[in-house]
């Protein structure tokens, strides 16, 4: 086949490229520039991209670079800027694999000719029933199914991921042995868009009016004050302006609108249902026992999936609104769908 | 690849000629020494290199004292602006088509950028305006204008005698700079230098190899050194000089003049049969700029409904070499400043597509170009129109 493998710079999709040469396949290696602002982390510095390159021409292939920086900043910085604004979490990475790593790549491929994309996510494509799945990647701890668990059939069809079926250990040998020059560099962690120095208040501090906000118990008491309500997140402790010495509050609920923050204490962080919004299926709906993942490397509980919600068997950390809840099957292998956490109602999230 | 290779990116460098690449051999070989030496070694190098000043001087239409070599284009720019404005102080003003290597130099001095006109030429009015200004007190005097005399992007030709004499008429005491690096080719130079203080070169745009540029300065004490050292260049520029890159330098300038006339003639004849060919077969296509307001070797066209990234991607499979605008340090398509300070609007300008001829293209480089190129369209085009299909199709 002929390929097209996202290289960000990393040694995943490093190897995600010797793993596509060895089964015989035609490869040229791409490497997406996201955000083309200020960054001294992650991806896109010409650093990563340099190093992209480099791994290419050691290994013999084209590299090229795209330019996919109006569609970056409309698909996942504006949205993470509006998510903010609006009081809820974002999740940059997700809508990153959604609109470019697939959408935008795939597009692109299917124009140039090729018959797949690659990337050096680890998770594997499954068929089960008939159809494509995502699979968790062969190394639990750093699978990334939650990441890529949008994929559909169609995308599922044209997409590889070489090093799945890998441990990160493995993959690092692998790349060593290669003699690639990425073999031994750190992963990347963080919103690529987002620097060390200024992090999300400086990034968001200049692209919206910071309101500041009320802090109200659940019984609507006046109990502290918050300099920008944007900034607050469910399950935040700290930094509410509440009295030294009270008891442990947490944040239950944030209303930008109303420039309102509510908190309560450890057991108001409990809830055993969470609303569903955007809902995507990896083949047909589903409906009933399966089990749920609600953050990237978070732990999957079970629950019923039923009339656009989830209903955990018991109750669970409240999932922020705008956070990405998963799907897997009973048997924790494979992605059934996905959705964002909704807004709830007020009243139900003081129940 | 299929085939040969054809290489329509003139503009962004050459294949060195043969004469200047035979020229240059000896010097990387014997003839080693340090031209600045006293030994007979250093002398014979010495008269090397002041041949090629002669010959360079001789094409510009300048005195040989007045050519300072350099280590290529972007220094010969970065030098004559920075440098003016090190020397005399005041404002450095340019139109916001200029090469990065000027504009990014004015801005680093915090130079004024005038606009440009639609062909990407100096907008003269509003540099009226702008010495006006200066010449009136309510601003910094004008230390130096600096005008391209052919687009590096788009092709088009400054009319540099009729700014030079908007500078000399409201700031006589400006310097005046043009970037002549895409010039040599089209221009005779002898019609050019008597009207600018200033003019840069840059070996490899026309035949020679990189690393080795000119800065002709034709009023003494004109700019400060960028780089200081052992006082090369009298004075002018530091650094050993790099005889081979000088001589070549000089050999491909003296053939490049000597063929211009006989290849402007051929080479525009070719670009109208490209581009006659483009027009024939890409529905809405658009030259970027009118022929007759261009060099011949340039063919700039933007495609409506096309990208070019994905344009270029087929192109380069298909053995075509072709540009679009700069790429930035990682190797990624920039939005062309030119196009939009031309007034281009966004959706064109992504469709943007430059190929330039020159000393290396044949008929048959052109018409392969325009077969693929017309294709590669078509496929982009279909499979728009399909995916635009497919999504309004969707819930």
């Amino acid at each position: 086949m002929k390929v097209l493998c996202a290289m960000s710079g990393g040694v995943d999709s490093s190897v995600a490229a010797v793993e596509l040469l060895a089964a015989g396949h035609e490869v040229v290696g791409v490497t997406m520039r996201l955000w083309g602002g200020e960054s001294d982390t992650g991806c896109c510095s010409i650093a990563d991209v340099d190093d992209a390159r480099r791994v290419a021409q050691q290994l013999g292939i084209d590299h090229v670079v795209f330019n996919f920086t109006d569609e970056f900043d409309r698909h996942v910085v504006d949205p993470y800027v509006a998510a903010h604004a609006a009081g809820t979490t974002p999740n940059p990475c997700i809508e990153c694999n959604r609109h470019l790593k697939f959408d935008r790549l795939l597009e692109r491929a299917d124009l140039l000719g090729f018959d797949a994309v690659a990337t050096g996510h680890h998770a594997r494509v499954v068929t089960v029933g008939g159809h494509h799945r995502v699979a968790r990647g062969a190394d639990a701890a750093k699978d990334q199914s939650y990441v890529v668990h949008m994929l559909d059939q169609a995308a599922l069809d044209r997409t590889l991921f070489p090093v799945g079926h890998l441990t990160k250990a493995e993959v690092r040998t692998r790349a060593a042995a290669a003699g690639l020059r990425t073999a031994a560099k750190p992963d990347s962690q963080d919103v690529c868009f987002i620097t060390h120095t200024g992090g999300r208040e400086a990034f968001l501090g200049s692209r919206i009016a910071f309101r500041p906000g009320t802090v109200l118990d659940t019984d609507g008491t006046v109990v502290g004050s918050v300099e920008s309500v944007e900034m607050v997140t469910i399950g935040q402790r700290r930094g509410l302006g509440l009295p030294g010495g009270s008891p442990k509050r947490y944040v239950v609920d944030v209303d930008v609108e109303r420039a309102v923050v509510v908190v309560g204490d450890e057991t108001t962080q409990y809830d055993d249902v969470v609303e569903l919004d955007q809902v995507v299926w990896a083949a047909e709906p589903v409906e009933g026992e399966v089990l749920v993942q609600c953050s990237a490397h978070g732990e999957v509980r079970a629950a019923q999936l039923a009339d656009g919600r989830v209903r955990f068997i018991q109750a669970q950390r409240r999932v922020a609104p705008g956070q990405s809840v998963v799907f897997y099957d009973p048997t924790n292998t494979f992605v059934l769908g996905g959705a964002v956490a909704a807004r709830r109602s007020t009243s139900s999230a003081h129940r | 690849m299929s085939g040969e290779l054809v290489y329509l990116d003139h503009a962004a460098s050459t294949p060195m000629r043969r004469e200047a690449i035979e020229a240059m051999l000896p010097f990387l070989d014997q003839q080693f020494a340090n031209p600045s030496g006293s030994h007979r070694f250093a002398r014979a190098a010495r008269a090397s290199l002041d041949d090629a000043r002669d010959v360079v001087a001789t094409v510009v239409g300048c005195d040989a004292g007045d050519v300072v070599f350099t280590g290529g284009g972007t220094e010969a720019d970065n030098t004559a602006v920075m440098g003016a404005v090190a020397r005399h102080g005041g404002l450095a003003v340019c139109s916001a088509a200029e090469h990065h290597a000027v504009l990014h130099a004015v801005e680093h001095v915090g130079g004024v950028v005038v606009g440009a006109d639609a062909a990407g030429r100096i907008d003269v009015d509003q540099l009226e305006q702008v010495l006006a200004r200066a010449a009136a007190g309510a601003t910094a005097p004008v230390a130096l204008v600096s005008v391209m005399a052919v687009n590096n992007e788009v092709g088009s030709v400054t009319d540099v005698a009729a700014v030079a004499a908007v500078v000399r008429r409201l700031a006589p005491g400006a310097l005046l700079h043009t970037d002549a690096v895409q010039a040599p080719s089209w221009v005779d130079l002898r019609e050019l230098t008597p009207h600018v203080d200033l003019l840069s070169l840059s070996g490899h745009k026309f035949g020679g190899p990189k690393g080795i540029g000119v800065l002709v300065v034709r009023r003494p004490d004109a700019v400060a050194p960028l780089l200081v050292g052992g006082g090369q260049e009298r004075e002018r520029r530091s650094g050993t000089q790099n005889v081979a890159g000088a001589v070549a330098l000089a050999e491909a300038l003296r053939c490049t003049d000597l063929e211009r006339d006989a290849e402007t003639v051929r080479l525009a004849g070719l670009r109208d049969r490209l581009v006659d060919a483009l027009r024939s077969g890409v529905p809405g296509l658009h030259e970027t700029v009118p022929r007759a307001q261009k060099v011949a070797g340039s063919a700039h066209v933007c495609i409506p409904g096309v990208e070019n990234e994905a344009l270029l991607f087929l192109l380069d499979e298909a053995g075509i070499c072709a540009s679009a605008a700069s790429a930035c340090s990682a190797g990624a398509m920039e939005p062309s400043h030119v196009l939009a300070a031309m007034g281009v609007p966004v959706e064109m300008a992504r469709g943007a597509l430059r190929l330039t001829l020159g000393h290396s293209t044949t008929a048959a480089d052109v018409d392969r170009a325009a077969e693929v190129i017309v294709a590669a369209v078509e496929r982009i085009r279909r499979f728009a129109s399909r995916s635009t299909q497919a999504s309004t199709a969707r819930p």
